[in-house]
């Protein structure tokens, strides 16, 4: 219904094609998908940051016993692990705003299995259900980690937990299986290789391991319900089995879901600093290179996961050596965006403000995971907050605002509206100092010897676990704020044109919203999409 | 004429063809397979581990596995393989009665690679040669017997499983090859359902030596 365009223009478009709850919930169009995603992504992440703050709440004071007793502690912070892990952090960018990206970045109508896509979304809900299910009943106290033999003999409902993530798993084994298919085989004409965007580089590299990673984790997770309902004993050594087995299977897959992740942030920061610093992207093939660079170096060095485990000494030797070669792609990466911005026009808008909190957190998310892949240092550290600071550092710093960069970037794209950039700067600046506020103490608790996963510390750790928790709070206001000036954006926000950032990739040359097929006419690519000349700051008067 | 019908297939608004579209099915299938290998990876990891432990046990272990059982699974399995190959080609070709014919076959020798099965695993159960918390053998005197048995029953498990599924979907293409669905311009799914069987025999080819013929 939207061949003649000259009228449809601006008024059919893929939030208004069709309508009705089940145009929804039936849809095969990428971008409703998405969107699907993505509110049940924020749904869960409220969810989860509700544990989080539960357990900042107890660690407020000393001595325990300030909200809940030691195993319902347990369980909030499993909680908290578990649904920020796997039905937060890992499908966020991919799974939502890669799903409504991705295809219009190739000029492509839809990803290639659009059955399957719709498929992935229920398959994914129905694991986190199974995972919800389970806070309803006994809970679950392992931690996202799920460490046997403890998690064989917890007589919580830690089952449905494992059969919830086994679950949502297959999910994002078919979204990487889809979007590395459309890539292949569905980008426009003239959309070669070297002319793709970094985001479409990045999800390629990340769908490759959620595509070789995930499947051990399911066998493991699988292994695990087992253990449980057949007993076989591979992993319980009272049966022979081998506990430390366990132990590296599962890290065999959540290393490298680190940078499932991880990745696709990376693409879309490097998406948004040559929009907006209006210069061509530096170093764009070894920003593309270096994320297979990343995926490859994910697969061998789970091991750090184990120095104190009982691993070898030669084993603990090569993977802290292997860990560090993380740091040289990762670096590439950095310096690629540094040498974006150097001397170019920079544009302090919200996505922007997002990418530099990216720099900044990961960066010291990313540093500290070189002290902590040292040896020496990593054994007296492990378990403690220093090890929470720093993965916060990562998947909060690299993930979370990548995320929010992104949401922030392609906003007008999805909604057609634009949001109040004042709130949006107001917003930035609570999450990053709240963020800072509550994680930097950590660094210093843990390095202090504050063990993490305790119910109560020792009462020195008193001043910083309330700067600690008081920084919690901050975050979530500024969460609570963002959800506010977003929801008045796609209410009532000014409405956005085709390419308010007037940026070069393929979806910002269809309408806002695009329309229900994406494209009018299918897009012909003729040069690469970071061709910003020095001297050319158009950036539209009131977004500048 | 039942052999020569045309079918006209129309691809999806998003490929520009239907070969596009196969092209595209047909690496999303291979995908697929590459995510299965490393799902069975991880059980022939603990193998390896395991039978690197206990050398001994998994020999006096193996004994108790019916190799004759084995090898006439394998020799079914294989069968099996062809005439699913044997279905495609015929698919390819627009002869849809002996599609049919070779698709029957092969659901018929998939049902007799699951009841050997069945006979198998009742032997064990009769056995006490059980997954690790219920071994209750006493015949093998090795410790840790029961480690065998689960990575038996687990592996040959996730495989019968995947035998089943297969002939989910093999009934599935069966039924749609009824209806006249493929042809020469159009047979993906069952090429993709062939590409699945095929793996699922290849795993069955390496547990067969693993489990039944421990040196
Ligand atoms: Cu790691």
């Amino acid at each position: 219904m939207s061949n003649n365009s000259a009228v449809v223009q601006g008024e059919d478009h893929y939030l208004n094609h069709s309508r009705g709850l089940m145009s929804w919930l039936g849809t095969l169009d990428h971008k409703r998908i998405g969107l699907m995603y993505l509110f049940s992504v924020l749904l869960f992440f409220l969810m989860g940051g509700v544990f989080a703050l539960l357990i900042r709440l107890e660690l407020f004071k000393w001595g325990g016993h300030n909200l809940v007793d030691a195993n319902t502690y347990n369980k909030f912070f499993t909680y908290h692990g578990a649904i920020m892990v796997f039905l937060v952090v890992i499908p966020a960018i991919p799974a939502a705003l890669g799903n409504f990206i991705l295809p219009i970045m190739l000029g492509a109508k839809d990803v290639a299995f659009p059955r399957l896509n719709l498929a992935s979304y229920y398959i994914f809900m129905t694991g986190a259900l199974f995972a919800v299910l389970a806070l309803f009943l006994r809970g679950a106290d392992t931690g996202w980690t799920f460490y046997t033999p403890y998690s064989i003999r917890t007589n919580t409902t830690v089952l449905l937990v494992l059969f919830g993530a086994f679950i949502a798993g297959f999910s994002s084994i078919l979204t990487g299986l889809n979007f590395i298919v459309t890539i292949h085989k569905l980008r426009a004409p003239g959309l070669t290789w070297m002319r793709l965007p970094l985001f479409c580089w990045a999800l390629y590299a990340t769908s490759i391991i959620q595509v070789l990673a995930t499947p051990v984790l399911a066998i493991t997770l699988v292994l695990l319900c087992m253990e449980r309902i057949l007993q076989i004993g591979i992993f319980d050594p009272k049966l022979g089995g081998d506990p430390i087995l366990f132990q590296h299977f599962f890290w065999f897959y959540s290393h490298p879901a680190v940078y499932i992740m991880i990745l696709p942030a990376m693409g879309i920061i490097s998406e948004i600093i040559p929009v907006f610093s209006r210069k061509p992207i530096f170093g764009y093939k070894a920003i593309a290179y270096s994320s297979f660079g990343i995926a490859l170096i994910a697969f061998i060095v789970w091991g750090h996961h184990m120095f104190v485990s009982g691993q070898s000494e030669l084993a603990n030797f090569v993977f802290s050596l292997l860990t560090m070669f993380v740091a040289v792609p990762t670096g590439v990466k950095v310096f690629s965006w540094v040498g974006t911005m150097y001397r170019g026009s920079i544009h302090f808008n919200a996505p922007m403000l997002y990418a530099f909190g990216f720099l900044e957190l990961f960066t010291m998310g990313g540093l500290t995971g070189v002290f902590l892949a040292t040896l020496a240092i990593d054994v007296h550290l492990t378990n403690t907050y220093f090890v929470v600071a720093h993965f916060h550092y990562v998947m909060v710093g690299g993930t979370l605002m990548g995320l929010l960069a992104g949401l922030h970037y392609w906003f007008p794209k999805m909604f057609g509206r634009m949001y109040s950039e004042t709130a949006a700067k107001i917003g930035f600046w609570l999450i990053v100092i709240g963020f800072n506020v509550t994680f930097f103490p950590q660094f210093i608790l843990g390095a202090q010897g504050m063990p993490r996963r305790y119910w109560s510390y020792l009462p020195e750790f008193t001043f910083l676990n309330r700067i600690s928790t008081l920084g919690s709070g901050l975050i979530g206001v500024g969460f609570i704020y963002t959800a506010y000036y977003f929801y008045r954006g796609m209410r009532s926000g000014a409405k956005a044109d085709a390419n308010p950032w007037n940026a070069q990739t393929l979806e910002w040359k269809t309408s806002s919203p695009p329309p229900h097929e994406n494209f009018h006419e299918t897009p012909v690519v003729t040069q690469w999409p970071y061709e910003y000349l020095p001297e050319d700051t158009s950036m539209p008067a009131n977004l500048r | 004429m039942l052999q020569e019908e045309t079918v006209i297939h129309h691809h999806a608004h998003h490929f520009t063809s239907a070969n596009h579209e196969f092209e595209a099915a047909k690496q999303g299938m291979w995908i697929f397979l590459v995510t299965e290998v490393l799902m069975f990876g991880g059980l022939f990891v603990a193998y390896g581990l395991f039978r690197g432990l206990y050398p001994e046990m998994f020999h006096e272990a193996h004994q108790h596995l019916a190799v004759h059982m084995g090898a006439l699974n394998t020799v079914v399995l294989i069968t099996s393989s062809l005439t699913m190959a044997l279905s495609v080609s015929s698919a390819q070709k627009g002869h849809k009665v002996s599609s049919v014919r070779y698709l029957v076959l092969t659901l018929i020798l998939a049902c007799c690679f699951l009841g050997v099965k069945y006979f198998e695993y009742s032997h064990k159960f009769h056995d006490g040669l059980l997954p690790g918390g219920f071994f209750t053998n006493t015949e093998i005197k090795s410790p840790k017997a029961s480690l065998f048995f689960s990575l038996y029953f687990m592996m040959t498990g996730l495989h019968g499983i995947h035998v089943l599924i297969g002939m989910g979907v093999i009934s599935w293409i069966l039924r749609r090859t009824l209806r006249g669905e493929f042809g020469p311009s159009y047979y993906t799914p069952i090429e993709l359902v062939g590409l699945y069987w095929h793996f699922v025999d290849l795993v069955w080819i390496y547990l067969f030596p693993l489990l039944y013929l421990v040196g």
